[in-house]
């Protein structure tokens, strides 16, 4: 078939890129090289719209082994250990194919911690979904949480948390974002770079089929209502080969035989090859006779774009084939020489003894379109006055009921427990915290991980609601004690072609980009999904931050539930009575407007420092973060993890009660302490300089909040329980 | 002592079951699927996970694979034999045990603490327990006991269930069967009570920070027994 302009558009790629290529090629290119283009040119493996932005990125910090670039980050956790970790995205498939969409999206994260020679020890994801009452939410959710478990729980690593929200702007456009963790000695991470000339090029894994051909163009187009015909596009995980996968690489990594390793993932063939020829400025020449088929008469177009799961690309030392393939035969997987690397600088193909695409790497990989979209600043919002007098038929305690079974605030337990959350043996704090915390296997030491998007702050003020997901990230992991180190990020975004679209990216990274140099908590890996918007209507800007942080003595971990009866809460940080895009504004005045709160990088990062001092010095009971639906919320949350009570004292502040316990003012903490360490605590937060208020005390099961009827804390439990368990399965 | 856990291709609980029986003091040896007989034992584990992927049916192609003639026959020799999960749902389809393990109730994967009761009447793991109810840890897809009435009745009359889903306080009611077991089994014994599958992991709680450490207590017992 002779290759024209409307072919190339067929293929996603636009007509100026179709002459770029016709130019830098000085010829048109062949149909197998179009598809390796288009491949390589989408979004989806380009960055083309957001590269320039991306660059800006903090991405360098003490701890930092391995930055963006990589199959995944990398950051030192002392003791020659480290973590390998990364967050991605797999949401147009997952929303045609919610099963196979999500269990792909784990597997495929996890091949890339595994493929830097790291073991998985923990998973978590970010899922959105569309408002409860669309006629899709419920299936699509089923399906998701379904494939999540389905492939994660194969393999055999824990999922230690998430994060699942309902907004309707997902309702034709669901996102499911999955993060992976793994442990590795810190001279031993394997990277794709190739090296030297003449080394064999080796194919391991499950065999190529027809599957998933162009799924890395398809996550960079916009949906319309032809979607369901996209279903053969969607890959097929098989969890058990990627386990098999997992322990055969980490047997050969166990030796000295491999240069350079990739999985394929998106654009499968073609990016692994053109991604390790690149880094190492070499040639590379595949027979693609010789690549394991599962299906009949493969073209070379199809082998080249198929994106078959369970599959990785090795360079190997010569004379290493044999001791590698007997490993790979021991563990029932493929294992072929397709080929070799040369020092041409192209990817040349052969298929039936013809050369069926040449192509210089440069070409597809530096000459790759940037493009310097167009954006548009997001003004900040007016405040709003809200009318006070409103608040006075209102009672805290039945708020509070309300609030707490709220989709996106009640328990996701019927979510999580679908999930092996403790196989592998350390998981020491379990979804449904702040964040999930795993033994480093066999030491002292821990890793907490959590993963937050805050899409409401960043629709409403981009440049904030990127600062504030950024400063959730470092709130959550101090509040069980351990120390912030670095993050991935996953940012989902509309059409990037729409100035406003653009706009909220340009700015949502801006904002990341400042919190993380503030607080020293550098990005280290993470993803870009454009285009997620159906039929004209994105959805609102999603960046999902992933956080990883050390506890050196895993006993001194904390947890956010309550302990004993009398000891004092306090809250941690300044409270203003921010209501505008709280919890409280939308779901109860039903008011959406405003600017989200003002996030105070200085005080962000003296009171989360200050928090960890009083927790180092032990006089920390429990704590969690204040977030969604301000501190009544979070302290009632800590309730209902500790099956206790507790009791309000009076107001001190000059302050409306409302806004108070509501607001959702950031950078603050709650802390339970004992009364007799109070005035230690009391001492070193003034010292540096931290605002508290002790707001009340723990009691034994009931919620006792003015003179308002007195609450038994099991109904809190059940207000917060029902609503996901109600909707789910009644 | 000596212990043997058994590799299959898809296992993986065996790491989890290495640590718990080293700490109690095992010499622990892992064997893997292909190999052509178990070293010398003097209890064998089929340890969790998703051997073969769960293809066919759970436990099915692992029941047919190399190493199990030895498990047989080990285990119709007397030799202890602990099935956790898919071991337990392995040791079914071998027809070392009686039953079936169905698609739990709701049809949904199950992750959770869960109560147990023991039978401590005669077998040698849970003799010497000092507890009669532990708090374990169950996470399958498909274990939700089944067999008919007769095969309950004579599970029954041989005192073959190991251990049933209960209460805090050892009340065994449906309000506390997690995956629709009948008569909340989540063990049994064969008749000569030297085999014990179940769904329970007492593996993963092993130390007081996973949530319980009442897996101490079956492991500290299965070792002095042994002794």
């Amino acid at each position: 078939m002779e290759v024209n302009e409307q072919i190339a558009i067929d293929h996603g790629l636009k007509k100026e890129e179709f002459s770029k290529i016709c130019d830098l090629l000085k010829r048109k290119p062949n149909l197998t090289e179009l598809g390796i283009f288009s491949a390589m040119w989408n979004e989806h493996c380009s960055y083309k719209s957001s590269r320039l932005h991306l660059k800006k990125l903090n991405t360098k910090g003490k701890k930092v082994i391995q930055g963006p670039g990589e199959n995944a980050g990398v950051i030192d956790i002392e003791d020659d250990d480290a973590i390998v970790f990364k967050i991605e995205s797999h949401n147009h498939p997952s929303f045609i194919e919610p099963y196979q969409g999500a269990a792909t999206g784990v597997g495929g994260i996890m091949r890339d911690v595994f493929t830097m020679g790291a073991r998985p020890i923990a998973n978590l994801n970010s899922i959105h979904f569309g408002s409860p009452q669309h006629p899709k939410t419920k299936n699509l959710l089923r399906g998701v949480v379904k494939g999540i478990g389905g492939y994660g729980n194969c393999m055999g690593i824990p999922t230690v948390g998430g994060q699942t929200t309902f907004d309707e702007s997902y309702n034709g456009n669901i996102l499911v974002n999955a993060m992976t963790l793994g442990l590795v000695n810190k001279n031993k991470i394997f990277y794709s770079k190739a090296a030297g000339i003449n080394k064999p090029v080796i194919y391991v894994g499950s065999k190529t089929g027809r599957d998933g051909i162009h799924g890395a163009s398809m996550a960079s187009a916009i949906f319309d209502d032809k979607i369901e015909e996209k279903k053969p596009t969607v890959q097929v995980g098989d969890p058990f080969t990627e386990k098999l996968l997992l322990e055969a690489c980490l047997e050969l990594m166990a030796g000295k035989s491999i240069i350079s390793i990739q999985d394929m993932g998106a654009a499968g063939l073609t990016s692994s090859s053109i991604e390790m020829a690149s880094k190492g400025n070499l040639g590379i020449e595949l027979n693609l006779n010789k690549v394991p088929c599962r299906e009949e008469k493969m073209t070379p177009y199809e082998i080249m774009l198929s994106e078959s799961q369970e599959r990785m690309l090795i360079v190997l030392e010569n004379g290493k084939e044999a001791e590698a393939k007997k490993i790979f035969d021991k563990w029932n997987l493929d294992f072929a020489v397709i080929g070799k690397t040369t020092d041409t600088k192209k990817i040349e193909l052969f298929f039936d003894n013809n050369k069926v695409a040449e192509i210089p790497i440069n070409i597809l990989a530096e000459n790759a379109p940037v493009y310097d979209r167009k954006w548009k600043k997001t003004k900040l919002p007016q405040k709003i006055k809200f009318n006070k007098d409103d608040f006075k038929k209102l009672k805290i305690t039945e708020v509070l009921k309300k609030i707490l079974s709220l989709p996106n605030i009640s328990s996701k337990e019927w979510i999580w427990q679908q999930y092996d959350h403790t196989v592998m043996g350390d998981t020491i704090q379990k979804p449904g915290s702040d964040s999930g915390v795993v033994r480093v296997h066999g030491t002292n030491k821990a890793v907490a991980t959590s993963v937050d998007s805050s899409a409401v702050y960043c629709y409403a003020h981009p440049l904030t609601g990127g600062k504030q997901v950024v400063c959730e990230s470092w709130r959550n992991l101090i509040s069980c004690g351990s120390k912030p180190i670095a993050i991935t990020n996953c940012l989902n975004f509309g059409n990037p072609e729409k100035e406003k679209n653009m706009g909220e990216f340009v700015e949502c990274v801006e904002g990341i980009n400042e919190a993380s140099k503030f607080l020293d908590y550098p990005v280290v890996s993470g993803n870009v999904s454009f285009y997620n918007e159906t039929k004209d209507k994105g959805i609102k800007p999603t960046p999902a931050i992933g956080g990883v942080g050390l506890i050196k003595d895993y006993k001194k971990m904390i947890t956010m539930s309550l302990k004993n009866n009398e000891n004092l809460i306090l809250v941690i940080g300044k409270t203003e009575g921010h209501l505008d895009q709280s919890i409280f504004a939308i779901n109860i005045l039903n008011e959406k407007k405003g600017p989200p709160p003002v996030v105070n990088l200085f005080n962000e990062k003296n009171n989360g420092v200050t928090v960890l001092k009083l927790m180092g010095e032990g006089l920390i009971n429990s704590a969690h973060d204040v977030s969604l639906g301000g501190i009544i919320t979070a302290v009632s949350k800590m309730a209902i993890k500790g099956k206790k009570g507790f009791k309000l004292n009076k107001l001190k502040v000059l302050m409306n009660k409302f806004d108070y316990y509501f607001g959702e003012d950031q950078g603050r903490y709650v802390i339970e302490i004992e009364p007799n360490n109070l005035s230690k605590v009391k001492n070193i937060l003034k010292d540096n300089s931290v605002h508290y208020d002790e707001i009340g005390i723990v009691t034994e099961n009931e919620i006792i909040v003015d003179k308002e009827p007195i609450l038994h804390i099991d109904e809190l439990i059940e207000s917060n329980k029902n609503w996901l368990e109600h909707y789910m399965d009644k | 002592m000596k212990s043997s856990v058994i590799i299959f291709p898809g296992s993986n609980c065996d790491r989890d079951m290495d640590v718990a029986l080293k700490k109690f003091g095992f010499k622990n040896q892992m064997v893997w699927h292909n190999d052509p007989e178990i070293p010398k034992s003097d209890l064998i584990v089929l340890p969790g996970g998703f051997s073969y992927g769960d293809y066919l049916r759970c436990g099915s192609i692992a029941a047919k694979s190399k190493i199990i003639k030895s498990v047989i026959d080990f285990a119709n020799s007397g030799g202890l034999v602990i099935g956790i999960c898919n071991g337990f749902q392995i040791l079914i389809e071998t027809g070392l045990l009686p039953g079936a393990l169905l698609t739990n109730k709701y049809l949904k994967f199950i992750c959770k603490n869960v109560f147990v009761k023991l039978n401590k009447d005669e077998s040698k793991y849970f003799k010497n327990i000092k507890k009669n109810v532990l708090e374990l840890h169950i996470a399958h897809n498909d274990g939700n006991y089944f067999c008919s009435k007769d095969e309950v009745k004579s599970l029954e009359d041989n005192n073959q269930i190991a251990v049933n889903y209960c209460g805090q306080n050892g009340e065994v009611t449906e309000q506390f069967n997690p995956n629709g077991s009948i008569n909340n089994i989540a063990g049994i014994f064969n008749k000569n009570k030297n085999i014990i599958g179940m769904m329970p992991h007492p593996e993963r709680m092993i130390d007081k920070c996973l949530s319980s450490n009442d897996g101490n207590f079956f492991f500290e017992n299965l070792i002095q027994n042994l002794k």
